[in-house]
């Protein structure tokens, strides 16, 4: 019998005790949502070890991908197991992706990292639902760290990024891209900053923009009352110099979680996040049904439809 | 009305051939077809291929090869397949004249896409080998 | 006719009648004579030759019917190029393995299945011996199509002729060596772009001093057009990247009048027989006014486009192949048209596999038939002048000088800069897989009719016949042949040189082709000073997808 027909819990068995078919399929099926997905879920979330996990974005091109493969190859000479869920957007259109992350960790990443590639599919809740729960399954088989990769350009990859203990973005060297970096939200979730490409002109001018806005947040109060400031980190991800210093500020990083008590306040808050995502698309499929099944007169006020429905929901 | 799975491909160039827009060609009709691609790139070899489709848990697994090197490495990557034991649909694309085919079917590739094959025959072939999969 | 005109018709027939005219009468079949050129200056052989580089086109003489050949082991192309040689041929035209293309040995696991497939195998010098074995390098011109490695077999012809006493002074040739288009197109690169920049410039440097007769370089739009670009993306990619070695060369001391002589290109000549003329037409412009006026070169030598074409091969169908030999035969018209320096037909049956000796002679047949039966070269730039063949040529002209501009934008005022961030951030690739997938959809939907694919299909269910098959022995055969060179060899020697190769690596300022000579001539492989320059240089991986 193929590993892929197994029922759930036969696949946790087979995916813990090291097999990668058995992995992969979990990872599929808990991105497939729904019933089975749960089961995974409830299956794994007793198993979790505390895996540390970091989230890197940045613009398109800025090197992500080339970062975390140099990172999973000297992470396991760490004695560390690394796992890399790497986020690439759906077509709008077709609901189809060209998934490519491997192709630029080819090369660069270790032999043994496991790598999985995640289309956004679409639906703005798809991603917030499948990451944990993917991140959950690599934590219970044994992965630590677990490494998500997206592209920080929408606002569900930048919040699936801040809600890992520690978010990395990614920057080059150029005029303004710490601006838009800034702009798209990403400023305000980094605990650390990896200016990559650092051999290029422009990197010094890039830093001290990114100096300048960190101080500007102290001024304004935005800055963790702890007193932590994200460092800034100069990295040439294509020939891997720097990237044991990305990895020693994620390390600082976390370390400051430990002494400050806050790695329990964050793994609560992410959890609060999933927990809401779940709820959120429930009821939104609760809300659904319920409208299939509802007649809308075109006379009466959407005030007073909405309380309607609400009703109809609420007695359900 | 549950949401259709989405079928997961990888697509790979295997050995030293650089011939690539092929394979471009047909990520981009796969991808506009509703499937997820999964693009290895150049110079791949049978074990990082198969690393590939444990981990991304691959329904198909498509190659293109444009160097007259299939008969080689056709049978190659079946042989790897089944040493890893994984029953994933090989599809190879890309230069394969009409006499080898009988001699890939015998080795076990689910299906063979020549040159100027049309798009609809592309995701069909995908889809087909993906259902036959499953069964 | 205004004074410019009197001036350009003045200084064209001076030219003329210096210039060598063929043994041919220059009149229709019904007889009528017909002149050198029609229309309006500047001519042929005028600046910005738009009309040709010489005044009398192909009176003078044909375009050069080259046609690349090679498979097997070295020995087996050996026997081609002396059949070439005795029936009067004076060029060899050496196809390399993808092994040896990608600087792989015959005996690595990467090669299986490859080995003398697509070319000849070349590992080490011994190879390269038999290649030219009993052949007088003195009297041959020898073109090699090959670019990651380029340097280590430029490095191995030497090393030949030398051992069979002819100085490398008077080896005439041209290698291929445009490392650029590799990451653009044909993906055959070996290092990242900036160290393989410095092999090119170091080769540029080394010819120039020491091979006067050779050609380091011919800048390939060729394999772009394959990857799937349009011909005006073939036109602007390629100039890009002369203009990019140009930049190189000058930014390393070199004179622009001395290197810029010996730089020729190669184009491919697609179906749309207009566009392509037009292509050609504006390659000649563009590059002669570039190279005056933004380069500064003041020899016309060095403004001048030289270019071999070949036809199609993307074109071809592996339907109704016998169609295709209708596709060369128009594509090799365009390219005459065009005033092509040097041409090679596509065989009919190559869409499927090497040509056969059948087809390859219709392929050559084809060119014949062009030359001395349809009039084309009895009149140069014939199209001059037409409103659709100017326009085109304009047109062309805009396209690419869109591309310069975008590039020099990314490279903030620097084309070669810009080719780099355009390698680096995809801009080249996506471009060319954007054009391929149009031109993939416009053929599915029916908006582009390509016989025998998507119309006109009657004919198709006859099944193929006659292709040719390399068998396996070869590889066989090339593993034993390495095995025994490594086992005969000076180990000692070979470790020595091998480490003065890693160590002219890391000094930018040592000219790279004196250790790799001495390499080769101590039996080191292709492979192991591939790997010797690999520790310093590292490997290319490309970033962009789709």
């Amino acid at each position: 019998m193929s590993v892929r027909s197994l029922p759930p819990d036969e696949l946790v068995d087979a995916a813990r005790s090291g097999n990668r078919r058995a992995i992969g399929r979990l990872l599929t099926l808990v991105e497939r949502g729904g019933a089975v997905a749960d089961a995974i879920t409830d299956l794994t979330h007793p198993l979790i070890g505390g895996a540390h996990v970091v989230g890197i974005t940045g613009a398109p091109g800025a090197g992500k991908s080339t970062l975390t493969g140099q990172l999973t190859r000297i992470l396991p000479e760490m004695g560390l197991t690394p796992a890399v869920l790497a986020v690439d957007p759906s077509s709008p259109l077709s609901g189809g992706a060209i998934l490519g992350d491997r192709v630029r960790m080819d090369g660069v990443a270790g032999e043994e990292v496991f790598i999985r590639s995640v289309a956004t599919r679409g639906h703005a809740g798809g991603l917030a639902l499948s990451v944990p729960g993917a991140v959950r399954v690599f934590d219970a088989v044994g992965f630590d760290p677990v490494i998500i990769e997206t592209v920080g350009v929408g606002q569900v990859e930048v919040d699936v990024v801040g809600a890992a203990d520690t978010a990395v973005v990614v920057v080059n060297p150029g005029w303004g891209d710490a601006v838009q970096a800034n702009k798209a939200g990403l400023l305000e979730v980094a605990d650390v900053f990896v200016i990559n490409k650092a051999d290029r002109p422009g990197a010094n001018d890039t830093r001290r923009d990114l100096e300048l806005m960190l101080d500007l947040s102290h001024m304004s109060g935005q800055e963790d009352e702890s007193g932590y400031r994200p460092p800034i980190i100069m990295t040439t991800a294509t020939d891997g110099s720097g990237v044991s210093n990305v990895w020693d500020a994620v390390q600082a990083h976390r370390a400051h979680l430990d002494a400050t008590g806050k790695l329990a306040e964050r793994r609560a808050a992410r959890l609060r996040y999933e927990v809401a995502n779940r709820v959120d698309a429930a009821l939104g499929a609760r809300i659904t049904a319920a409208l299939d099944g509802y007649d809308l007169d075109p006379d009466r006020s959407p005030a007073a439809h909405a309380e309607n429905v609400v009703g109809l929901i609420t007695l359900s | 009305m549950p949401e259709e799975h989405k079928i997961r491909v990888v697509l790979a160039k295997l050995g030293l051939d650089g011939h690539d827009r092929g394979i471009k060609v047909v990520a981009r009709i796969l991808r506009d077809a509703g499937i997820e691609v999964i693009y290895l790139g150049l110079r791949q070899t049978t074990e990082s291929i198969v690393s590939a489709a444990e981990q991304e848990d691959a329904d198909a697994i498509g190659l293109s090869m444009h160097n007259a090197g299939h008969l080689v490495l056709a049978p190659a990557m079946m042989a790897a397949l089944d040493d890893a034991d994984l029953d994933i649909p090989l599809i190879i694309g890309g230069i394969v004249p009409d006499v080898d085919v009988p001699v890939l079917q015998a080795a076990g590739v689910a299906a063979i896409l020549g040159p100027g094959a049309p798009a609809d025959e592309v995701v069909a072939a995908v889809r087909n080998a993906v259902a036959a999969a499953a069964t | 006719m205004s004074q410019d005109q009197d001036a350009y018709q003045a200084a064209w027939e001076a030219a003329v009648d210096g210039a060598p005219m063929r043994e041919v009468p220059f009149e229709t079949m019904s007889g009528v004579p017909i002149d050198a050129v029609y229309g309006d200056g500047p001519f042929p052989g005028q600046y910005p030759y738009t009309r040709g580089l010489f005044p009398a086109g192909y009176r003078s003489r044909l375009w050069t019917m080259r046609m690349f050949a090679g498979f097997g082991t070295a020995e087996d192309t050996n026997l081609r190029f002396k059949d070439i040689l005795r029936n009067g041929g004076t060029g060899l035209s050496t196809a390399f393995d993808m092994p040896t293309l990608m600087g792989r040995d015959s005996d690595s696991s990467w090669s299986l299945g490859e080995v003398g497939r697509a070319g000849v195998a070349v590992d080490t010098l011994a190879d390269m011996e038999d290649l030219y074995a009993d052949i007088d390098l003195s009297r041959v011109s020898t073109s090699m199509t090959i670019n990651g490695p380029a340097a280590i077999v430029l490095a191995m012809y030497v090393a030949v002729a030398e051992l069979g006493g002819v100085p490398r002074a008077q080896l005439a040739g041209t290698i291929q060596n445009d490392i650029l288009k590799e990451y653009q197109a044909q993906k055959e690169y070996i290092y990242p772009p900036r160290p393989s920049m410095r092999i090119v410039t170091d080769m540029i440097d080394f010819t120039n001093t020491e091979m006067p007769r050779w050609h380091p370089v011919s800048i390939s739009g060729y394999h772009i057009r394959e990857a799937g670009s349009n011909a005006a993306q073939e036109l602007a990619f390629t100039l890009a990247n002369g203009f990019a070695y140009v930049e190189a060369a000058i930014a390393e001391g070199q004179d622009v009048n001395e290197f810029g002589r010996r730089l020729s290109f190669f184009f491919n000549s697609h179906s749309d027989f207009f566009e392509e003329i037009g292509k050609f037409r504006a390659a000649r412009r563009i590059w002669a006014r570039w190279m005056k006026e933004r380069f500064g070169a003041t020899d016309e030598r060095a403004m001048m486009c030289r270019f071999h074409t070949q036809t199609a091969g993307v074109s071809l169908t592996a339907q109704q192949p016998e169609n295709n030999i209708g596709r060369v035969a128009i594509q090799a018209l365009a390219g005459v048209l065009g005033g092509t320096q040097s041409l090679h037909t596509d065989s009919f049956d190559e869409a499927l596999a090497l040509p056969t000796e059948k087809a390859a002679r219709i392929a050559l047949r084809t060119q014949q038939i062009v030359a001395h039966e349809t009039g084309a070269a009895l009149v140069a730039d014939p199209l001059g002048g037409s409103n659709y063949v100017e326009w085109m040529t304009d047109e062309m002209e805009r396209r690419a000088e869109a591309v310069f501009a975008h590039l020099e934008d990314l490279g903030n005022g620097s084309i070669l800069e810009g080719v780099y961030a355009g390698i680096d951030n995809g801009y080249f690739v996506g471009e060319i897989a954007d054009s391929a997938y149009r031109f993939e959809r416009e053929v599915n939907a029916g908006r582009r009719i390509i016989v025998g694919v998507n119309e006109f299909t009657d004919g198709n269910e006859e099944g193929q016949a006659n292709l040719l098959r390399i068998d396996s022995e070869t590889e066989e055969y090339q593993r034993k042949r390495l095995e025994t060179v490594k086992h005969d060899r000076d180990s000692a020697a070979v470790a020595r040189t091998l480490g003065a190769v890693t160590a002219a690596a890391e000094d930018p300022s040592v000219n790279l082709m004196p250790p790799i000579i001495d390499a080769v001539e101590s039996y080191a492989t292709l492979e192991e000073i591939v790997m010797a320059m690999e520790q310093v240089f590292g490997t290319y991986v490309e970033q962009a997808i789709v």
